[in-house]
């Protein structure tokens, strides 16, 4: 018989993921797993996770060179790291509130230094180590336990869009931004990701690939129930589709 | 070997890059802006790497992702520059990074003035980050101690796979004096740095090994307190190897002045006048400031000494903490100190010596 | 014809594979995996026509699809 799919070998040999029913990051770990395998690239590539779910999910279960970065630092750090090792596949694993929040700065920075490296960011809209508190890309209205009574952009800010946000500066090359709420989207943001990699293995510059990401532990929210969220909150607020080509 | 006249910002960036520096990131401040200055003009030619951070934060994460690599790496900040990198240095001690730090000393606290000070050896060798950390911690009191040092802080940063903090001042970053600067390392020497740390320790091509895995706290494999335990054993082994002093004239001393780093320039002058009017005076001078010399306040011969003058650049006083220590009580200590780029002056160092031995 | 393999362990009844099976050839279990989870597991083999979308929305990797 021919193989239709098989687990990434790179994934779950030393410990099982750690992440929630349903939560999107296993799929996006997955799908980081499956391009690596698929470009050949395993053995060379070192992923500096951030802190949050985002690194403590990945971190092992990845089976390839791990960081863990200073909550909201992976860019400058990876950014080091490259220049120093050209020869490395270099990405950071980045949830929001790491990466446009306490990350702001050094996020901005390394877009707008061009650095060739990959950025793959899960947004699913509060803070879900912590235990949901409200991140820069939560919704408007939307109750997280720092928001009880509903995100009021005119004082706790606006949901942050990271793509379009970098997609004024200069250097960046590839920003985008897909979904896992069906197999359709699976298979977009797949392509996404891996021509993010593509990029950075061409010498092009600073891409980043943003996954609109379900948390249904701390959304209150069924799995299935997630998927609707998405489709009917997020979507409409981040639209999926490529910000920037170069 | 050559003999140079320099300034002390560009003899240590001179120096790091002779020890085989090749990466080297920072935020402007003063007063140490010529090493970051000098170093963009050299690094690239040497083929390594010269990256301005967005910030002291950024730019000590920068240093962190170039050690986690196996490049030997730099960085230098002043007092509140150092404030914001505290957290990444606790990474880099928990995560043992070999990296070198080093402090051209400003005022304080707060954003304080550019002067110079020696205002931030608490933050040095007692609490740097949270946790509870350690680091060596050396403190030259002159530019060609500040150049060894530089060399020596690479080698024992390797040695004990741990960041080592070499504390300067704003005096020592701008003043001229001739050293004597050693050879680079070669080339190879280099490569073969970084080859050996890729073989040991660092992250890269995984190929023919295990995953590595770089955390700056408890990663999954090993508890958080026996990482702890596993640096306390570090700690230790400084403490055993690494006490570094000087003794002046303490042979038939009967008062001691005991100060540190540029700060002991000036005891040191105050020593020689009053030696010269005929008191018994001698110096204590810690060179590494962690782990402390407490041997050499043991081996004062306290049926001969009858007070202590300790001495530094700050207000309120912190050395004098540890000298207070050291001395378990044995004779008095005093203080005299100053604050707030007040330079320590010889004679009001010996007029407060006098007063001791009234 | 499809052949799906599930690892009833590694899966956290999340049901996401639920939904992209368009035949119906899986359905959760009724006794729970060892760590507490109800399991998808197949239930309908000789509907499988082997197009993989359950092990592509599958978040744990646990399932895997042979197509002859």
């Amino acid at each position: 018989m021919k193989t239709v799919y098989k687990k990434p070998e790179c994934i779950g040999n030393k410990k099982p993921n750690s992440y929630c029913p349903g939560c999107m990051h296993s799929i996006v770990v997955r799908l980081v797993a499956e391009v690596l395998e698929e470009l050949n690239v395993v053995n060379s590539s070192v992923m500096f996770a951030g802190v949050g779910c985002d690194g403590n999910g990945a971190f092992g279960y990845l089976d390839i060179d791990t960081v863990i970065s200073p909550h909201g630092r992976a860019l400058a750090v990876a950014s080091a790291y490259k220049r120093c090792n050209p020869e490395n596949v270099v990405f950071t694993y980045q949830g929001d509130g790491d990466l446009i929040a306490i990350g702001c700065a050094e996020t901005m920075h390394a877009a707008n230094r061009g650095e060739n490296v990959t950025v793959i960011f899960v947004n699913n809209a509060q803070y879900g180590m912590t235990g949901g508190q409200m991140a820069p890309t939560t919704l408007a209205g939307m109750k997280t336990t720092t928001t009880p009574y509903g995100r009021d952009p005119k004082a706790d800010g606006a949901p942050m869009h990271v793509c379009e946000i970098l997609d004024t500066l200069d250097n960046p090359t590839f920003l985008a931004r897909g979904t896992c709420t069906d197999p359709k989207n699976i298979i977009q943001t797949k392509k996404y990701i891996k021509q993010a990699f593509q990029n950075q293995l061409e010498g092009k510059g600073f891409s980043l690939g943003e996954i609109v990401s379900a948390c249904p532990s701390n959304w209150g929210l069924s799995p299935l129930k997630s998927i609707d969220f998405i489709n009917e909150k997020m979507l409409p607020e981040y639209p999926l589709g490529i910000v920037r080509d170069r | 070997m050559e003999k140079v006249f320099m300034k002390g910002c560009e003899a240590v960036a001179e120096a790091a890059m002779r020890a085989g520096c090749r990466y080297y990131a920072g935020y402007p401040i003063t007063p140490q802006n010529q090493v970051p200055e000098y170093i963009s003009r050299k690094m690239p030619k040497l083929g390594g790497v010269f990256m301005q951070g967005e910030s002291e934060v950024a730019s000590i994460n920068m240093i962190y992702g170039a050690a986690v690599g196996g490049t030997r790496s730099m960085i230098t900040s002043s007092s509140c520059g150092l404030s914001l990198m505290s957290e990444t240095i606790g990474w880099l001690i928990s995560a043992e990074l070999p990296v070198v730090i080093a402090n051209f000393q400003r005022g304080g606290p707060g954003i304080g003035d550019i002067g110079p000070t020696q205002q931030d050896y608490f933050q040095a060798t007692k609490a740097h980050s949270n946790g509870g950390g350690r680091m060596l911690v050396m403190s030259p009191g002159s530019l060609q101690e500040a150049i060894d040092a530089v060399f020596e802080a690479f080698e024992k940063a390797n040695k004990y796979r741990t960041p080592v903090y070499i504390q300067l001042d704003g005096i020592s970053g701008g003043m001229m004096e001739s050293v004597m600067m050693p050879d680079a390392i070669s080339d190879e020497e280099v490569a073969a740095l970084k080859q050996k740390a890729k073989e040991e320790w660092a992250v890269g091509k995984m190929e023919g090994r295990e995953r590595r895995e770089i955390v700056g706290g408890a990663d999954s494999g090993l508890p958080l307190q026996t990482l702890n335990q596993k640096l306390e054993a570090k700690y230790l082994e400084m403490e055993k190897n690494e006490v570094k002093y000087e003794n002046y004239l303490m042979e038939d001393a009967e008062y001691v002045i005991t100060a540190y780093g540029i700060g002991s320039r000036f005891a040191r002058a105050a020593v020689n006048i009053l030696r010269e009017e005929g008191y018994k005076v001698g110096m204590i001078r810690p060179i590494n400031i962690y782990p402390f010399p407490f041997e050499a306040y043991d081996a004062i011969d306290y049926s001969k000494v009858k007070g202590i003058l300790s001495t530094e650049m700050s207000i309120p006083a912190q050395f004098i903490h540890d000298v207070q220590i050291a001395v378990k009580g044995r004779a008095p200590v005093y203080n005299y100190s100053t604050s707030g780029g007040v330079i320590l002056d010889a004679v009001e160092i010996a007029n407060h010596a006098r007063e001791m031995m009234k | 014809m499809g052949k799906v393999v599930i690892t009833a362990d590694m899966c956290k009844s999340c049901r996401y594979c639920l939904t992209a099976c368009k035949k119906d050839v899986i359905a959760l279990a009724s006794k729970s995996n060892r760590f507490g989870y109800k399991p998808v597991e197949v239930v309908n083999p000789d509907a499988c026509i082997g197009c993989g979308m359950c092990a592509i929305m599958c978040p744990e990797a646990a399932i895997e699809v042979y197509k002859d």
